[in-house]
């Protein structure tokens, strides 16, 4: 991998020239929470001054400009001799500033789904392959636990990824369309200075991790405590409502619902994203669920999480972020829940 | 200079200007572009199933179709819905194929108001299938309830194909009652022509009924099992699959020699959507075919 630095101006000078031809995406304050603290979310950028470089952590993931939460498949033009299919991809180039490392590893982990296994997506496809992500370093959250899940780095997967390293961001860079940019903006040459500031700055994040959860037996774990009482105490307080999908990074199970016009000239597939926790998950034509009861949909969350992921990729799904404990409106995060199975495992 | 980031236009993907070919997983394609195909012939079964013979329209598409006993196709009809259906006809039918249909939901509802030359959209073939190769030189025990007889008419009809290829083929039919019967009409030809033994069981006979009543393991006092030489195959709603897999491993049958074929609700097909997601593996990807070792690691697959 290539290294340079930039100047905090010449990086702003950069983004600045990115938005004048580009669709531009960053972290923008959208909202006070009650405590007064500003609420993040990945947005379109019309100046430099709403990228919020600082930003904590943005309350839904950065996955949505990959996997929208709704899209149009195929467009129908119905007739009388059938109808014809029309379908489009998207194809217009975007720039992500500010991904985390555990945003940029939960695309790999769509990646291994989405594009590198059986039937790659197209829709998402096109879009992974048109968006240059330029990734940013930060001090972990008191709850974040990426640590643990070995998704704290990113290697690849962006195109970009920068260290505040004091008067200069240290830039790793993953592309020749990033270096070009780069290049473009007087980047300098990564000097002995730089790199001793960057490794601090890298032990600095290193120790700063609180939270730790052990996912190391977690597989085995899955289908040992499968009837626990875990799954019933906190599926009791589960309301089913799907927050933790539709902010997670990584959920990427969806729903199809096909429209017609009223006057059946057109009809459109629309693909939603939906979540594993909803009540008709599983529920099939003729009225049988398979999954009926809120603790075995949670339970099955975890399981495709931590055991069916792991079986299919070698690796669990969950990055470790907490965006899914923090809008749980119960309370039920993954650290909670996966120590209560260690302990009963203890017991 | 201009920073414009460069455009990648997904459609400039040499496989993305060929037909879709679901066999060839891995190649880039566009995944939601069904087959346009024609409802040539629709058979009234009973008040609640009939089968649809559909037909790939663009001559192209319709050689390049290939499929395996077991298999499924998602059936879309545009503006209504797409749902899986597995596949009830003979493989070697390039004409067209079979799909046996149960007004249950929203779409199938729709299908069976359907008259023929309507146009709808097919996607596939997905899913796994039976081992018909593995299984050449031994029996075949065929064991389906009420609607599992679809999916295994596939099977039936590659062994009646190949017969010399397979040794003793038993298949014992259970239903609720003599009206619900499936391609009862088929029976006689597969027993005369090519010697299957065929058994059939109901739950209710009503009056005046030859034949058994009863449910389907009682079938199993009538045959003898050769369990080293032998495969089961096993379709039908989620009750039996239990009682009719205890009663098969109980006389000896190897786990990897039983095959099921599961059910879940699907709306992809491909393994994405996460819908038909059974244990640790999807329905549409690692199923709906599987042997009863892998059923027995998947968490509440039966």
């Amino acid at each position: 991998m290539l290294f340079k630095t930039i100047t905090r101006e010449n990086f702003k000078k950069m983004v600045e020239a990115l938005m004048e031809e580009n669709e531009v995406i960053g972290p923008k304050a959208r909202d006070l929470d009650t405590e007064g603290k500003k609420i993040y979310r990945f947005l379109k950028l019309n100046s430099f001054e709403e990228l919020e470089m600082d930003y904590t952590r943005s309350y839904s993931s950065p996955k949505n400009y990959f996997l929208p939460f709704k899209e149009d498949l195929a467009v129908y033009d119905l007739h009388d001799k059938g109808w014809d299919q029309d379908i489009h991809y998207t194809i217009h180039p975007r720039v992500i500033i500010g991904m985390r490392a555990c945003d940029i590893n939960a695309l790999l982990k769509l990646d291994q789904v989405m594009a590198k296994s059986v039937y790659p997506d197209p829709y998402y496809f096109a879009r992974r392959r048109n968006t240059l992500i330029i990734g940013l370093d930060h001090e972990p959250l008191e709850d974040c636990f990426c640590r643990s899940m070995n998704a704290d780095t990113a290697f690849h997967g962006f195109d970009l990824f920068l260290t505040d390293i004091g008067k200069d961001y240290f830039a790793a860079i993953n592309s020749d369309t990033a270096y070009m940019i780069l290049n473009r903006f007087d980047a300098k040459d990564v000097t002995k200075e730089d790199q001793f500031l960057y490794k601090k700055v890298k032990s600095r994040i290193e120790s700063k991790f609180k939270t730790q959860v052990t996912i190391t037996i977690l597989p085995e774990l899955m289908d040992l405590e499968f009837e626990s009482e875990v799954w019933k105490k906190w599926g009791d307080k589960c309301l089913s409502c799907g927050s933790c999908a539709m902010v997670c990074p990584t959920c990427y199970c969806y729903g199809i619902e096909e429209d017609i016009d009223l006057d059946f000239s057109m009809a459109v597939k629309r693909k939603f994203l939906y979540s594993c926790n909803l009540l008709d998950f599983a529920t099939v034509a003729g009225g049988h669920n398979f999954r009926p009861r809120a603790d075995v949909r949670l339970k099955y969350r975890y399981y495709h999480q931590f055991r069916g992921f792991v079986e299919a990729f070698n690796q669990s799904l969950c990055v470790g972020c907490n965006r899914c404990g923090k809008a749980c409106l119960a309370g039920i995060s993954p650290k909670v829940v996966i120590d209560d199975l260690i302990e009963t495992e203890k017991r | 200079m201009s920073l414009k980031i460069p455009r990648y236009d997904i459609n400039l993907e040499p496989s993305m200007s060929k037909h879709p070919d679901f066999n060839r997983k891995s190649i880039l394609m566009h995944t939601q572009s069904g087959f346009k195909s024609e409802i040539i012939a629709i058979v009234p079964l009973t008040a609640h199933e009939k089968l649809f013979h559909i037909r790939i329209c663009d001559p192209c598409e319709r050689e390049n179709f290939a499929f395996l006993p077991g298999q499924f196709v998602m059936l879309e009809l545009p503006g209504c819905g797409e749902v899986p259906i597995s596949i009830s006809s003979s493989s070697s039918n390039k004409e067209f194929i079979a799909l046996c249909i149960r007004k249950v939901g929203k779409v199938t509802g729709m299908l069976h108001r359907l008259k023929p030359g309507t146009i709808v959209g097919i996607r596939g073939p997905f899913g796994t299938h039976f081992p018909m190769e593995k299984m050449v030189g031994h029996n075949i025990l065929l064991i389906a309830g009420g609607l599992g007889i679809v999916p295994l008419r596939s099977p039936i009809y590659w062994v009646n194909e190949h017969r010399s290829d397979y040794g003793d083929i038993t298949v014992m039919y259970g239903a609720k009652e003599p009206g619900q019967i499936l391609f009862g009409y088929q029976f006689e030809e597969w027993r005369r022509i090519y010697g299957l033994n065929i058994l059939t069981i109901v739950q209710n006979a009503g009056k005046g009924r030859q034949g058994k009543e009863g449910i389907i393991t009682d079938l199993f006092d009538d045959i003898d099992i050769d369990s080293d030489n032998t495969f089961a195959v096993v379709c039908g709603p989620p009750v039996m699959f239990k009682f009719v897999c205890a009663h098969l491993s109980k006389s000896g049958l190897p786990r990897q020699r039983m095959f099921v074929s599961l059910e879940r609700r699907m709306h992809c097909g491909m393994g994405k959507c996460c819908r038909c997601n059974v244990g640790s593996t999807f329905t549409c990807l690692d199923g709906p075919v599987f042997d009863y070792w892998t059923v027995m690691n998947l968490k509440e697959a039966i």
